[in-house]
Parts: C-alpha cells; sequence; structure tokens
C-alpha cells in the first residue's frame, strides 16, 4: 500500500457521500461518519441494531468499496457478514477488522 | 349574479356568503357539473353560479380543478411513508423547502412538541428505493438531526380539506345564513 492509495482512503468525504447509521428502513439514528476514522469511532457509539442493520444489507461493504475504495477492507467486511454474528459480539468484531486496516494504512505515515 | 354589489374584502381576501360556499360544496362533491345542474340543486340561477365560480376562480380561492386517482386501481404497487424528521430549528425551513422539492414528498408539514419536528407523507416504489431516497436526499440535509419512518401498511381514510368537512365553514353556512339556507333547501 503505497501513500497515495492510503491518503485517498483516509481522506474525509463530502456529507452527501458520507455513511448514514439506520436501525431500520429509513429510521436515522442522527449518526454519520465522514471518514474511515470516524466510522471506526463510530461503530462502538451507535446503536447495535444498526450495525445488524447494515450488516445484513451490505452497507458497509458497499460504502467501503465505492466512497473509500478500500476493496481490501471491503471484502474483510463481507467476510464478516458471512459469519452471522450478532449483537456486542459483532460491535467487537467489525471494530476490530476496522481497527486492523486503519492501524496498516496509517503506518506508512 | 348580476347588478350584485361589489364584494366585500378583507385582507385582499374574498368575502364568501352562504351560496358560494354551498357552490363550492357542490363542486368538491363533483366539479364536472354543469352550471345549469349546479344551479338547479341550489336554486339559483345559472348565470349567478357561473359568475360566482369565476370570481372564486380570480381570487384564487378555487384554485385548480384536479382528478383524484385511486393508485392502488392502477395497477401500481407503490408504497407511502410517514417520514418524521427532528430538525435543528434553525435549519427546518430550508430543511421543509427540499423537501417539498423533491417529487416523491407528497405532503410536507412542521409541529412543535418537545422538539422541531418535520412530517412529510412520501411514496416509493419500494421499500428499498424508499429508503435509498431518504439515505441519500434527506439524512444529508444540513439540520436533520433523525428520522422516524413508518411505512403505511392500510389506508382507512384519506380526503381533502373540504366545506362539507370544514366546521368553520359549516357553522357560518347555518347560523349566518340560516335564512338563505332554507331558501337553497
Amino acid at each position: 500500500m503505497n501513500i497515495e492509495n492510503a491518503t485517498k482512503i483516509l481522506r474525509t468525504v463530502p456529507r452527501e457521500k458520507a455513511f448514514y447509521f439506520f436501525t431500520s428502513i429509513g429510521n436515522y439514528t442522527g449518526e454519520s461518519a465522514s471518514s474511515l476514522k470516524e466510522f471506526m469511532e463510530k461503530i462502538n457509539e451507535v446503536n447495535v441494531k444498526s450495525l445488524e442493520f447494515h450488516l445484513c444489507r451490505r452497507d458497509f461493504e458497499k460504502w467501503i468499496n465505492e466512497v473509500l475504495e478500500d476493496k481490501r477492507l471491503a471484502e474483510e467486511i463481507a467476510k464478516l457478514q458471512k459469519t452471522n454474528l450478532t449483537g456486542d459480539s459483532l460491535r467487537h468484531q467489525l471494530y476490530h477488522t476496522v481497527w486492523k486496516r486503519y492501524q496498516q494504512l496509517t503506518s506508512g505515515f | 349574479m348580476r347588478g350584485r354589489k361589489p364584494l366585500k374584502f378583507k385582507n385582499n381576501t374574498l368575502a364568501l356568503d352562504a351560496t358560494d360556499l354551498k357552490i363550492l360544496e357542490v363542486l368538491q362533491e363533483d366539479a364536472r357539473q354543469t352550471y345549469t345542474a349546479i344551479g338547479k340543486r341550489l336554486g339559483i340561477a345559472h348565470s349567478t353560479v357561473y359568475d360566482r365560480i369565476r370570481r372564486m376562480e380570480q381570487h384564487g380561492i378555487i384554485k385548480k380543478y384536479t382528478t383524484m386517482i385511486d393508485a392502488e386501481k392502477t395497477g401500481t404497487k407503490n408504497i407511502t411513508a410517514i417520514m418524521t424528521i427532528y430538525t435543528d430549528p434553525k435549519e427546518s425551513e430550508k430543511v421543509a423547502e427540499k423537501l417539498c422539492m423533491a417529487p416523491q414528498v407528497l405532503e410536507v408539514y412542521t409541529s412543535l412538541s418537545e422538539e422541531l419536528q418535520i412530517i412529510a407523507k412520501v411514496v416509493a416504489e419500494n421499500q428499498e428505493s424508499l429508503h435509498t431516497f431518504i439515505a441519500n436526499s434527506i439524512a444529508p440535509l444540513h439540520g436533520v438531526l433523525r428520522i422516524r419512518t413508518s411505512i403505511v401498511t392500510k389506508k382507512f381514510k384519506e380526503t381533502q380539506l373540504s366545506i362539507a368537512n370544514d366546521p368553520k365553514k359549516l357553522t357560518l353556512i347555518k347560523e349566518t345564513y340560516r335564512i338563505k339556507e332554507e331558501k337553497i333547501k
């Protein structure tokens, strides 16, 4: 991973491209993330129902792949989706997956 | 009504009497009725009906003649949802205005209970397109704090405010114009 790519993935995106956390169809929690760092932080803050909702719909991997353009992390999250984890186990595992990637991306600076 | 005295204006609005209100009531039942049919029904000349309708059109009281469609019978399978959008009071007007610009949003209201809310009725092709619309177009708006959405599962009643269900207008007809009412009957 070169610095240029890492910088691109770690950038802050405009609010219309941010990730908006919902707990079900049309029910927005008021929490959003405009960067990978913010996304990682919000994993520990949002209602766990929101994590379950988005993981099941594959919204996380879609946003990470299409907006942040991090295919590798998107693939890791896709694997997590197949584990059928729920509740705090899901929160913990998701945070760990994103944290690990975040460490990799920031280690080159 | 030819040779009638000019109608009174209050704050640039036309003062309506019982006959005007009756005409509006009849038109709201069926706007395709002829002036003659309306006149016969109310016991007044068709020319009176014509004059009064024209005047109410000119003053914007009658805004337009439209068609109510039963969407279910057209075969469309749209879903309807009621959104409650909690907003920052400073941004609520702008949020409401932006909502009004979206074609899938049918009605927009503001309400003040414990927090400032915008209530909007929205239609979508399916649950997924409803969610995409809310996630991509509503949640990112400045001042949106959170959103609660209820998908309508069954419609029991849908009607427009009319003379027939406006208590104030009915009282006006019944009390102020009792004599005319009796004549009309």
